[in-house]
């Protein structure tokens, strides 16, 4: 009986070690006007390293294994792939001018990226490194997003106020749709059935069906004691259990905790100046936000919608993505 | 010893009296801070700017930035309110009849500032409900952290009311004690701003924030709502409860009086 029990013990001891080691990790954090990134741990919020790249750092995502980090060097009009380990920069690969954001698609194997100031998409294969398709698009395209199957990659573009809907086997537009102004982001949901774009301008989101890319909801803000022009959703991020929808909403300091099945806001979290964008930590306990003029990142407790540290980092962070580290 | 400690039962079953028959004086110790929290901080919620100085680990809004502040104005009013009464003990004659007590005159007061701080204390934690109720919550260990810090800023500032009372004869002049402390007190402290904006307008103005008991004992409250121990405010409130508990000894001495009386 005691040795089944201590058997028992044993067991939940390790899993509980494996889940917590699992979910460890690190946050990246490209800082616009530094030209570095700064890399917070998540457990101990602490910067643990801060990386030379090039010029100004916007989007950020790592290949689906965490193996690089896939970083838009927007000023040096190069997307360059980093070793994660050691910091290093591997090797740039061709991106076109000025890319900001982009979006790996599922295969892994395709990097989509906005070039703003082109008024193009283009697709880059990350294994030949070679830009393999240029897609046309509207006026100063930035906002990415790709399905979960893999089907349509989005680009907004923040002057032409579309979303493009791009077929992913022929790597052409499909649709365009009308959203709001200055669309500055884009995602699927995870089961792929909704699409959702934030305009700054606008200071709204849209939500599409996918299906026929109509417009099934419009999710507006207001937060008591600041003018309504000072709200302008940029960055959002979804939870994989379908239940919130963080969205930033720039220099309104505030980060809007949306109720995905009913569109409604349910809470604004007081962040640090002009908050960009966000990435979630492992388990999604905890989310990070970027806060451009603050030179912050604030830190919030996703169970308790409650802010609960802020972190100093470089000067005028934007992007981020997180990775485990063991 | 038992005597000692019915003596004390009985002043302050006496203090819980004296609350529970004034209504007005609970009601006006709850509205007053709530009063400021939401018409005063309501105008001032960018009013700190951004900066995050311990204990604050991120951004806080206003209204959560003077609730201590706010905790500590419930417990000097209620120290003055208490100096208040024993002026009217005095008037009234019961304070002959205390005094009269074969106890320790410091015993007496000591009994009599620990009644006051368990009221304060009571309607500490009534403000703090109703500011929950506005959504300005704490950790459950933050709403525990406090009462200690509560016990020494309000047996501090109850002291602080025994000194003024033992100087003051007469109810009518009450309102100098208004004047000359509770509101030099309150607005030259850390209740309504940090130190930083106050060095912004002032390093003099800084300076006197700072040294003001009532602003460390803000801070000691600050720092407990959120799990922490201050050290240096806990010093500072102590030092300052014994020099105020020994002027109240001084000043409640009866050779004085019959000195003065001569």
């Amino acid at each position: 009986m005691r040795r089944n029990l201590r058997a028992l013990i044993s067991a939940l001891l390790l899993t509980t070690a494996l889940t917590t080691a699992s979910y460890a990790g690190e946050i990246w954090v490209s800082n616009e006007k530094d030209n570095t990134i700064s890399v917070i741990d998540d457990t101990s919020f602490k910067v643990t390293r801060t990386l030379e790249v090039g010029e100004r750092p916007r989007g950020i995502t790592f290949s689906n294994d965490h193996s690089v980090v896939y970083l838009c060097a927007s000023d040096s009009d190069t997307v360059q792939v980093i070793d994660p380990d050691t910091g290093k920069i591997l090797y740039d690969l061709p991106s076109g001018e000025d890319p900001e954001q982009f979006i790996l698609h599922p295969d892994n194997k395709h990097l989509y990226i906005a070039n703003e100031d082109d008024a193009i998409t283009t697709v880059v294969d990350v294994e030949s490194r070679k830009v393999i398709a240029q897609i046309d698009v509207g006026i100063e395209p930035e906002g990415m997003a790709a399905s979960p199957d893999g089907k349509y990659v989005i680009t907004t573009s923040e002057t032409t106020n579309m979303a493009h809907w791009i077929d992913t086997k022929t790597q052409e537009i499909i649709a365009n749709t009308l959203v709001d102004q200055r669309p500055r982001h884009a995602e699927f949901t995870q089961d792929g059935s909704e699409l959702w774009v934030s305009a700054e301008i606008g200071g709204t989101i849209s939500v599409f069906n996918v299906e026929d890319q109509t417009e099934k909801a419009k999710i507006n803000f207001e937060i008591k004691g600041i003018h309504p022009d000072r709200i302008q959703p940029v960055g959002f991020e979804m939870t994989k259990d379908g239940k919130y929808v963080f969205v930033a909403l720039g220099p309104a300091n505030h980060i809007a905790v949306v109720n995905r099945a009913t569109y409604e806001v349910e809470k604004y979290l007081l962040v640090g100046r002009r908050v960009w964008h966000m990435a979630f930590n492992g388990d999604e306990s905890l989310l990070f936000t970027t806060n451009g003029i603050s030179g912050d990142v604030t830190v919030i407790d996703v169970a308790k919608l409650e802010p609960i540290k802020t972190i100093k980092v470089g000067r005028f962070p934007w992007g981020a993505a997180w990775r485990p580290t063991n | 010893m038992i005597e000692m400690f019915v003596a004390l039962y009985g002043i302050i079953y006496r203090e819980g009296l004296r609350f529970i028959y004034q209504r007005g004086r609970f009601f006006s110790a709850l509205v007053r801070p709530l009063v400021w929290l939401i018409v005063f901080a309501a105008g001032f919620r960018g009013a700190l700017g951004f900066s995050i100085e311990p204990p604050y680990e991120t951004y806080i809004t206003y209204e959560v930035y003077i609730i201590p502040g706010l905790c500590g104005m419930v417990q000097l009013f209620n120290g003055m309110q208490s100096s208040l009464s024993l002026v009217y003990d005095r008037e009234m004659g019961s304070m002959r009849l205390l005094l009269t007590s074969p106890m320790p005159r410091w015993w007496l007061l000591f009994s009599k500032l620990c009644g006051g701080t368990i009221i304060s204390i009571i309607q500490v934690y009534a403000f703090l409900a109703v500011a929950a109720i506005f959504g300005i919550h704490f950790s459950a260990f933050g709403y525990i952290a406090i009462l200690p810090a509560l016990m020494v800023s309000g047996l501090m500032l109850g002291a602080l009311g025994l000194v003024l009372s033992s100087t003051i004869k007469q109810l009518e002049n009450f309102a100098g004690v208004m004047n000359f402390v509770i509101f030099p007190m309150f607005f030259m402290s850390t209740a309504l701003y940090p130190l930083w904006k106050m060095a912004e307008a002032s390093p003099i103005l800084r300076y006197i924030c700072a040294y003001n008991p009532f602003s460390q004992a803000i801070e000691l409250i600050r720092f407990a709502l959120y799990g922490e121990f201050n050290g240096i405010a806990f010093l500072w409130v102590v030092g300052a409860m014994i020099i105020f508990m020994a002027g109240a000894l001084w000043g409640y001495n009866p050779s004085k009086s019959a000195g003065a009386k001569r």
